[in-house]
C-alpha cells in the first residue's frame, strides 16, 4: 500500500512538472497542417526580418507550426493586384491597402476570412474596424496604418513649414522629390488646392494636373523607395512620403524633421487578405492570427516602424514608439485626414493619362528635333557621298 | 548547290525551333493581338490613334539612343582596334577587362552611378577636394546617355574585336607593298573590313538603348520620360496592357526601320563575321 501511494505521490509530482509544458489545445489544433506550405505576398520592407537583431517573423512561425513560409514582395498596390488578377500566381495572405482592398472585393478577388480562426483579432482597435473598404469586417485583417507627410532637411529649409505649399516654393528647386505613382502624386496636389482626393470631376483632376505641372521644374526626382538614400544623403531638402518611413530615416540622418501639412492628408490602412486561389486557407488564417499576437505584432511594428492598430503593441511597455507624436499624434494636432477609395474606371483612366502627360513632357523637345534632322542629313550626305565614291571606283576598273 | 538537312540536324534544331515559336512568335501574336483591341477584346484603333500625343517621347528615345551608339562606337572602335592587334596574352586579359563589369548586375551598375553622380556624391566630393565647384549631373539627358554608354558599350567593343581579330595580316602587308601609308590602309582595308561587326555593334547598342526604362528612371530622375517608361507605366500602374502592347509594336517597327537603312551602309560589304539582323 506504501509502495502504491509513493508511486502514485510520484505520478502526481511527475504530472505536476510537466503539466505547464503540455500544449493546450488552444483555438485549434493546427497538426495537421505541419509539412504544408502558405504563400505571403507583402509590401518590402514590411515585416521584421531577422535584421538587425530583430525577430524573423517568418522562421519563428515555421518553428512554430512546421508550415513552411514562402515570402515574396512588392512595391505597388498596382503590382500586386496585376500579379493576382493575371491569376499566374497563387497567394494565400496579402497585404493591399484601403483602396485596392476596396477594389479587390467588387472585383471578388478576395475570400472571405473565417474570424473563428482567428481570435487574436480582438486585438485590433475598434476605430479601424468596420472601415469604409470592408464595412462588414469580412475580408481583412488591419496590419499598419499611416499618414502621408513632408519631410525636410532642416539645413536646406528655413523655418519649420506647416504646407504643402513648400513643395511649390522656388527656392527650392531642384531640392523636391515627388512620389512616383500617380495616386500619391495627385493626392498631394489635390491636398494643397483643397480638392477631394477621390473626386470624380474631371475638371478638378485637371487642375491638379496643371499644380503638379507647375511643381515639374522644380522636382529633383520622382520616386519611391529610393527617397531613403536621397532623404539620408542631403541629396534632396524636401519629400513627401510615408510618415513610418521618415522615423527610419532620421535614425541615418538627423537632420532631418516632418510634419503633417495644414491643409489635410492621406491616411491608409493596410490590411492582411486572402485572396481567390487560396491553396491553404486554414494555414492562410492561422498566420493571420499569429501576426496580431502581441509579441509578433510588437517585433513587426518596432521594425517598420509604421503605426500600429493593435492594442498589444500599443500596451506594451517595451514599444518604443508609444509616445511618438508622429506616429500617433494627439487629438487636436491631427490633419484632417481622408482615406483614398476605388476611383471608377473613368477616372483612373482619366488620373492615369494625365500622369503620362506630365512624365513625357522635357524641356528638351526643340533639340531632340534639330538633333534628329542633322543627323538624317549627316547620314544621308553620308549614304550619297559613298555611292558616288564607289560609282567612281567600278568605272575606273 | 543546296543540301537537304539530315534528320539529325532537324532534331537537334527543334529545341530551338520550339523555343522562338514559343517565347518569341506566340508573345509577338499576342503584342499585336492586344495592341489592336480594347479591355474587353473588340477589335479598335484607339490605341493606335491615341500614340500621336506620344511622338516626343517616341522621338526622344531615338535621339538618346543615338547619341549613345554613336559615342559606343567612337569609344569602342579604337579600343577593339587596339586590343585586336596586341599580343595574344594581353588581349585576353583585356577582353577579360571589357567583360569583368558584365559579371555585376546591370540594376545595381547603374544604381551605383545614382550615388557617383549624385549632387553629394562620390565625384562631386572629389570635386570639392580639389576646389572645382560642385557639378549638378544627376537627373540630366547627360546622365542617362551616360549609363546607356557605359551599360552597352561591352556589346559594341565585343563584335568589332570579333571581325578585327579575323582581318589577315598579309592583307595590310599587301595594302603596304603596294605603296599604302598607314591612314590609306586604315581606311581602305581595316575599316571595310570591320563594318560587319561595326553593325552588329550598333544593333546591340541601339536596340537596348532605345528600349530602356530602368537607366532614364534611375539617372534621369524620372523627370522626363523614355519610351521604356511609358511602356513600362502601362503594366505597371495604369493596368492598361492594350496601349502598352500598341506602344511596344510601334516601337519595335521603329527599330526595325532604324536597323533596315542602317544594315543599308553594311550589306554591300562582303566581310563576314558579324551579326546581322
Amino acid at each position: 500500500m506504501k509502495r502504491i501511494i509513493s508511486s502514485l505521490s510520484a505520478f502526481i509530482l511527475v504530472l505536476l512538472t510537466v503539466l505547464p509544458f503540455i500544449p493546450v489545445a488552444s483555438a485549434g489544433d493546427y497538426s495537421h497542417l505541419k509539412g504544408t506550405e502558405i504563400n505571403v505576398y507583402n509590401w518590402g520592407e514590411y515585416i521584421s526580418d531577422g535584421s538587425e537583431g530583430s525577430l524573423d517573423v517568418n522562421k519563428e512561425f515555421e518553428k512554430e507550426t512546421g508550415i513552411k513560409v514562402n515570402y515574396s514582395m512588392y512595391e505597388t498596390n498596382e503590382d500586386m493586384y496585376n500579379k493576382i488578377k493575371g491569376g499566374g500566381a497563387n497567394y494565400d495572405v496579402v497585404i493591399p491597402s484601403d483602396y485596392m482592398i476596396a477594389r479587390m472585393i467588387d472585383e471578388g478577388l478576395l475570400e472571405k476570412i473565417d474570424f473563428s480562426n482567428i481570435p487574436n483579432y480582438s486585438n485590433i482597435l475598434d476605430e479601424y474596424k468596420n472601415l469604409y473598404f470592408d464595412p462588414k469586417n469580412e475580408y481583412s485583417v488591419p496590419y499598419n496604418v499611416g499618414m502621408v507627410g513632408i519631410i525636410y532637411n532642416t539645413k536646406m529649409v528655413e523655418g519649420t513649414p506647416d504646407s504643402w505649399s513648400i513643395m511649390w516654393d522656388e527656392k527650392y528647386k531642384d531640392e523636391v522629390l515627388q512620389f512616383n505613382n500617380p495616386r500619391d502624386a495627385f493626392g498631394v496636389a489635390q491636398k494643397y488646392l483643397g480638392i477631394s482626393l477621390n473626386t470624380t470631376d474631371s475638371e478638378e483632376w485637371h487642375r491638379a494636373y496643371d499644380k503638379l505641372k507647375e511643381q515639374k521644374p522644380l522636382v529633383s526626382s520622382y520616386v519611391m523607395d529610393d527617397v531613403f538614400n536621397k532623404m539620408e544623403g542631403g541629396e534632396a531638402a524636401i519629400a513627401a512620403y510615408y510618415a513610418g518611413d521618415y522615423l527610419t530615416m532620421v535614425e541615418n540622418n538627423p537632420d532631418l524633421a516632418f510634419f503633417y501639412p495644414k491643409e489635410g492628408t492621406n491616411i491608409f490602412v493596410d490590411s492582411m487578405c486572402i485572396p481567390v486561389g487560396c491553396q491553404n486557407k486554414e494555414a492562410a488564417e492561422l498566420y493571420i492570427n499569429y501576426m496580431l499576437r502581441g509579441d509578433i505584432a510588437l517585433a513587426n511594428a518596432e521594425y517598420i516602424c509604421y503605426a500600429s492598430p493593435n492594442r498589444a503593441v500599443l500596451e506594451n511597455e517595451e514599444y518604443s514608439f508609444v509616445d511618438n507624436e508622429i506616429l500617433y499624434p494627439a487629438e487636436e494636432d491631427k490633419p484632417p485626414t481622408e482615406y483614398f477609395h476605388n476611383l471608377e474606371p473613368e477616372t483612373l483612366m482619366l488620373m492615369t493619362s494625365l500622369w503620362d502627360n506630365l512624365k513625357i513632357e522635357g524641356n528638351d523637345d526643340k533639340s531632340i528635333y534639330i538633333g534628329l534632322i542633322s543627323f538624317t542629313v549627316i547620314a544621308a550626305g553620308f549614304a550619297i557621298f559613298r555611292t558616288v565614291r564607289k560609282r567612281k571606283r567600278e568605272s575606273m576598273y | 548547290m543546296k543540301r537537304k538537312d539530315s534528320l539529325a540536324q532537324r532534331l537537334c534544331a527543334s529545341p530551338h525551333i520550339v523555343w522562338s515559336a514559343l517565347f518569341i512568335v506566340v508573345p509577338l501574336i499576342m503584342v499585336v493581338y492586344y495592341a489592336f483591341t480594347d479591355k474587353t477584346g473588340a477589335f479598335t484603333l484607339d490605341n493606335i490613334s491615341r500614340l500621336s500625343d506620344y511622338t516626343t517621347t517616341f522621338l526622344r528615345s531615338i535621339w538618346y539612343g543615338i547619341i549613345a551608339t554613336i559615342i559606343c562606337l567612337v569609344i569602342a572602335y579604337p579600343v577593339a582596334y587596339i586590343i585586336a592587334r596586341s599580343k595574344a596574352r594581353v588581349q585576353s586579359t583585356m577582353i577579360m577587362l571589357v567583360m569583368i563589369p558584365m559579371w555585376m548586375n546591370f540594376l545595381l551598375r547603374t544604381y551605383s552611378w545614382m550615388t557617383l553622380l549624385a549632387d553629394n556624391g562620390v565625384i562631386n566630393n572629389l570635386l570639392a577636394k580639389i576646389g572645382a565647384g560642385p557639378l549638378h549631373m544627376i537627373n540630366t539627358a547627360g546622365a542617362v546617355i551616360l549609363g546607356m554608354v557605359y551599360n552597352f558599350l561591352p556589346y559594341m567593343i565585343l563584335p568589332i574585336y570579333t571581325v578585327m581579330t579575323k582581318l589577315d595580316n598579309s592583307l595590310i602587308e599587301a595594302a603596304q607593298d603596294l605603296g599604302a601609308n598607314k591612314a590609306r590602309v586604315f581606311i581602305d582595308v581595316v575599316v571595310p573590313h570591320s563594318i560587319s561587326g561595326v553593325v552588329s555593334g550598333i544593333t546591340m547598342v541601339f536596340v537596348p538603348s532605345v528600349s530602356t526604362f530602368y537607366i532614364s528612371q534611375k539617372l534621369g530622375g524620372g523627370s522626363f520620360a523614355l519610351i521604356g517608361d511609358i511602356i513600362e507605366m502601362q503594366f505597371q500602374i495604369s493596368n492598361n496592357f492594350n496601349f502598352g502592347a500598341a506602344l511596344s509594336l510601334v516601337l519595335m517597327i521603329l527599330i526595325l526601320i532604324c536597323m533596315t537603312v542602317m544594315n543599308r551602309f553594311g550589306d554591300n560589304d562582303e566581310s563576314k563575321g558579324g551579326v546581322m539582323i
